[in-house]
C-alpha cells in the first residue's frame, strides 16, 4: 500500500486530465437559423464544426444520411425573447459536454446581442460591471490584525477532518492488530515475555508511527508522481489548456469567472500572513496525539474483548458516535466558532480533538485551550487505564461472547 | 526447589480459580500438573509466568521471590499457541527470541543450530501461513526453548500436536532434563505421566488434592495386587489353593502352556506367604506387583472428592 497508494492518488489526478484530451467526441453540426440572429457567429471550437443550411427539411435529410452528426434548429422568436432551439441527433446522442458547449455559445451570442442592441452596453463595460466585488474584512480592533475568515475555515475544516480520519483509520488498525494477535494465539506467548500494557502501548505507538510515515510518504510520492506526470505530459496538457482558455476568453463574458475567482482568492489570502501557522501545527499535533491515544486505546480494548472482527459491532457504536457527532457539528461550529455548542464539544475529550481544531484558527482564549488540553490528557490517561484493564483480561479469554456486564467485571479483576 | 508456590489464591468475579494452592518443583525434575479441564492448571501456570498476579500467596523462583527479571529464565509454551501468519518464520523466531532477552547474534546462532537439528533450514524465509500445522508447532517449540531457560513450562503440550511431534517433544523434554532443565507440563492425559514425570501435583476444583513423587504416590495407592504366572497343562482354579483372605481377581491363559492370575492379598499379609502356599501345587514362573496406573489414581482421587461425577 505504501507504494500503491501514491500511484492510485496520482492517477486520480492525472487520469481525468488525460481522458479529457483523449475524448474525440467530434461533431459535424448543421445549423438552421430561422431567426438570423446567430448568423455566422457560431464558431468552430474544439471538436465542434458548424455549417449552415437554409432549409430544415434538407438539413434533416442530411442528418439522416449521415453527412452531419447533429442538427441545430433555431426557431424565430419575439423581440428580445430567447429563441426556442432544438438539437436533433441521429445515431448518437450528444454528450453533456457537447450539449453545454452549444448552449453556452448560443447564450453568449444572444446576451451580447441583447446588451449591444437593447441596452447599448459593450462587452467590456459588462465585464467591468460583473467584476465588481466588495470585500468585508474582519479586523481586530486592538492589534489591527486582519482576519482571513475563508482561509481560517479552510484550515480548521482540513485539520479537523484529518484528525477525524486518522483517528478512525489508525484506531481501526490497532483494533485489527489486537484481534489478529488474539486469533493467531500468539498473544500469550508474547505476554509471557512482556507486560500486557507494554504490548498494548507498543501496538498503539507503533501503528501511529507506521501510519504517519506512510501518510508522509504518500504526500511526498503523490506530489512526486504528479509532478513527473505533469512534465511528461506537458505538451498535450498545454494544448488542452490553451484550447480551454481560448474557449473561456473568446466567449466574451467568461472573464467574470476568472475575475470572481481571483477576487475570492484575494479575499481568502487577505490576512493569511496573520495566521500563526506554527501555533496551528502545534495544536494539531497535540490534539492529534491526544485524540489518537484516547481512541486507539479504546479500539485496542474492543479488539481484545472479541474473538473476531464480526463481534466488534456492539462495542464500536459508543466509540464511533462521539466522533461522528463531532464531525456532524463541524458546520455549526464553522458558523459560530465561539458558541455554546462549540465550547462544550471542545471541552469533552471525546469530541475536542476534532472540534477544537475547527475553532483554533479563529482564535480560542488560552484558558479554554488549557482546560481542553488538560481534559484531553486526563481523558486519554483514563481510557488507557480502562483499556489496559480490559485488554489484560480480554486477550486471554477465548470463545466467550462478551457483554458489557462482563467487561464491567473485568475492570474489577 | 527451583519453584515453590505457597498458598496461592486467585479468584475471578464468579469463581475461585485457585484456592490455597501450594506446589514445589524440585531442580531438574519433570513435574506434571494434572487435573481435569477447568481445575485451575492454566491459571497456576499463568501466575508462574507472571501473566496474572495471585490475589494472595507467594511464588519463589530458585530461592528468590518471583519477579520480572525471571522471565528470561522461564520458557513457556501456552495451550493457546500460535504465530503471526503473515510474518516470515526466521524473522518471527528472531523477534520472539529477542523478546526473551537474547541478543541478535545469540538468537541467530541458536536458531541456526536448532533449525539445522530439525532440518528446517529452508523454512527461514517462508511465511508461517505456508507451513503445515506440524511445521508451525516445531517452530513454536524451538522458540520456547531457544533461550535455554532453567524452567520450561508446557501447557497441555500433547493436545493439538501431531503424533510425530509429540514423540519429538517427549524426546527433547528428556534431552533437556538430562542437561538439568526443570520441566513443568500440564495435562489431563494420564498416559504420558508415568512415562515422563518424576513429580506431580493433581489439581481438582481449584485445590491440590494429591502431590508428590510419582513412585511414592503409586506405592501409597497400591492395592496389593500381584500378577502371578505359572506353567501347567491346564488352567487351574487357584482359589482353593490360596490361604485365607487371598482372592483371585482374574485368571487367563498366558501363551502356550502358561497361565496368568491376578491375585489380591489382604493387608498385612506378605507375598512370601502366598508363594510358599502356591508353589506346593503349581509351577510358578513369575510374580510381579501391579502398581495402580496414574489414570486409576486420578479417577479415584477426583471422584472420591466429587461423588456426583460417577453418575
Amino acid at each position: 500500500m505504501t507504494i500503491l497508494g501514491p500511484i492510485l492518488f496520482a492517477s486520480l489526478l492525472v487520469v481525468p486530465m488525460l481522458l479529457m484530451n483523449i475524448t474525440t467526441d467530434s461533431h459535424k453540426i448543421v445549423v438552421v437559423d430561422e431567426s438570423n440572429i446567430f448568423e455566422n457567429q457560431l464558431e468552430d471550437r474544439g471538436n465542434l464544426v458548424f455549417s449552415r443550411v437554409e432549409n430544415i427539411d434538407d438539413a434533416k435529410d442530411q442528418l439522416k444520411n449521415g453527412t452531419f452528426d447533429l442538427l441545430l434548429h433555431i426557431q424565430k422568436a419575439d423581440e428580445n425573447q430567447p429563441n426556442p432551439v432544438a438539437l436533433f441527433y441521429n445515431r448518437q446522442q450528444p454528450g453533456l459536454g457537447t450539449h453545454s458547449a452549444i448552449e453556452n455559445q448560443l447564450q453568449d451570442i444572444f446576451r451580447n446581442k441583447l446588451l449591444m442592441e437593447t441596452f447599448h452596453i459593450s462587452a467590456e463595460e459588462y465585464n467591468a460591471i460583473r467584476a465588481i466585488r466588495i470585500n468585508v474584512r474582519a479586523q481586530n480592533v486592538r492589534t489591527g490584525e486582519e482576519f482571513a475568515t475563508g482561509l481560517n475555515t479552510g484550515i480548521g475544516y482540513f485539520t479537523a477532518f484529518l484528525i477525524y480520519l486518522f483517528v478512525f483509520l489508525f484506531g481501526a488498525q490497532v483494533m485489527q492488530g489486537v484481534i489478529e494477535e488474539k486469533s493467531n494465539r500468539i498473544v500469550e506467548v508474547i505476554v509471557s515475555s512482556v507486560k500486557p500494557f507494554q504490548i498494548m502501548m507498543g501496538k498503539i505507538v507503533g501503528i501511529a508511527m507506521v501510519g504517519l510515515t506512510q501518510f508522509f510518504l504518500w504526500i511526498v510520492l503523490t506530489v512526486g508522481i504528479v509532478t513527473v506526470a505533469g512534465i511528461v505530459m506537458a505538451p498535450t496538457l498545454a494544448q488542452a489548456e490553451t484550447s480551454q482558455m481560448a474557449t473561456d476568453i473568446e466567449a466574451m463574458v467568461p472573464s467574470e469567472v476568472t475575475a470572481g475567482a481571483a477576487a475570492m482568492f484575494e479575499n481568502i489570502l487577505a490576512g493569511a500572513g496573520n495566521i500563526d501557522f506554527v501555533f496551528i501545527i502545534l495544536m494539531f499535533l497535540i490534539y492529534f496525539i491526544g485524540g489518537y491515544l484516547l481512541y486507539a486505546s479504546l479500539f485496542a480494548a474492543v479488539g481484545s474483548a472479541v474473538d473476531n472482527e464480526a463481534d466488534t459491532q456492539q462495542f464500536m457504536l459508543p466509540i464511533t458516535v462521539p466522533l461522528i457527532i463531532a464531525i456532524i457539528a463541524i458546520p455549526m461550529i464553522m458558523q459560530d466558532p465561539n458558541g455554546t455548542v462549540a465550547f462544550w464539544l471542545s471541552m469533552v475529550p471525546l469530541t475536542s480533538p476534532v472540534v477544537m481544531m475547527m475553532r483554533v484558527p479563529f482564535g480560542v482564549p488560552i484558558w479554554e485551550l488549557t482546560l481542553s488540553i488538560g481534559l484531553l490528557i486526563t481523558g486519554f490517561v483514563f481510557t488507557t487505564w480502562l483499556a489496559a484493564k480490559i485488554y489484560r483480561v480480554g486477550i486471554l479469554m477465548y470463545g466467550k461472547k462478551v457483554s458489557y456486564k462482563e467487561l464491567w467485571k473485568w475492570l474489577r479483576y | 526447589m527451583i519453584l515453590e508456590a505457597k498458598n496461592i489464591h486467585k479468584a475471578y468475579a464468579n469463581h475461585k480459580a485457585l484456592d490455597d494452592v501450594s506446589v514445589s518443583v524440585p531442580h531438574g525434575s519433570v513435574f506434571g500438573l494434572l487435573g481435569p479441564n477447568g481445575a485451575g492448571k492454566t491459571t497456576l501456570i499463568r501466575n508462574i509466568n507472571q501473566i496474572i498476579a495471585p490475589d494472595s500467596g507467594e511464588i519463589w523462583f530458585d530461592g528468590e521471590r518471583l519477579q520480572p527479571k525471571h522471565i528470561e529464565q522461564i520458557g513457556y509454551l501456552p495451550e493457546e499457541r500460535g504465530l503471526y501468519k503473515k510474518m516470515k518464520v526466521g524473522e518471527q523466531a528472531m523477534y520472539l527470541a529477542q523478546l526473551k532477552g537474547l541478543t541478535e547474534k545469540q538468537a541467530m546462532a541458536k536458531l541456526k543450530e536448532w533449525f539445522e537439528k530439525f532440518g528446517m533450514e529452508t523454512w527461514w524465509d517462508k511465511k508461517v501461513e505456508e507451513l503445515s500445522k506440524g511445521m508451525a508447532q516445531k517452530v513454536q517449540f524451538i522458540v520456547t526453548i531457544l533461550h535455554e531457560p532453567k524452567l520450561l513450562i508446557f501447557d497441555e503440550p500433547f493436545s493439538g500436536f501431531d503424533p510425530v511431534n509429540v514423540e519429538l517433544l517427549k524426546a527433547e523434554m528428556m534431552n533437556l532434563r538430562e542437561k538439568g532443565t526443570t520441566i513443568i507440563f500440564s495435562t489431563h492425559n494420564m498416559g504420558s505421566v508415568e512415562e515422563l514425570c518424576d513429580e506431580i501435583a493433581l489439581i481438582n476444583k481449584s485445590q491440590v488434592v494429591l502431590s508428590g513423587n510419582v513412585k511414592d504416590i503409586q506405592r501409597k495407592h497400591r492395592n496389593h495386587t500381584y500378577s502371578l504366572t505359572y506353567e501347567g497343562e491346564s488352567e487351574r482354579d487357584l482359589k482353593p489353593l490360596l490361604p485365607q483372605g487371598f482372592t483371585v481377581l482374574e485368571s487367563k491363559p498366558h501363551g502356550h502352556g502358561f497361565y496368568n492370575a491376578k491375585i489380591q492379598i489382604p493387608t498385612g499379609s506378605k507375598i512370601s506367604h502366598l508363594l510358599t502356599e502356591i508353589t506346593k501345587h503349581v509351577e510358578v514362573t513369575g510374580i510381579q506387583e501391579i502398581l495402580p496406573s496414574m489414570n486409576d489414581i486420578f479417577i479415584q482421587t477426583v471422584t472420591k472428592k466429587e461423588p456426583s461425577l460417577r453418575a
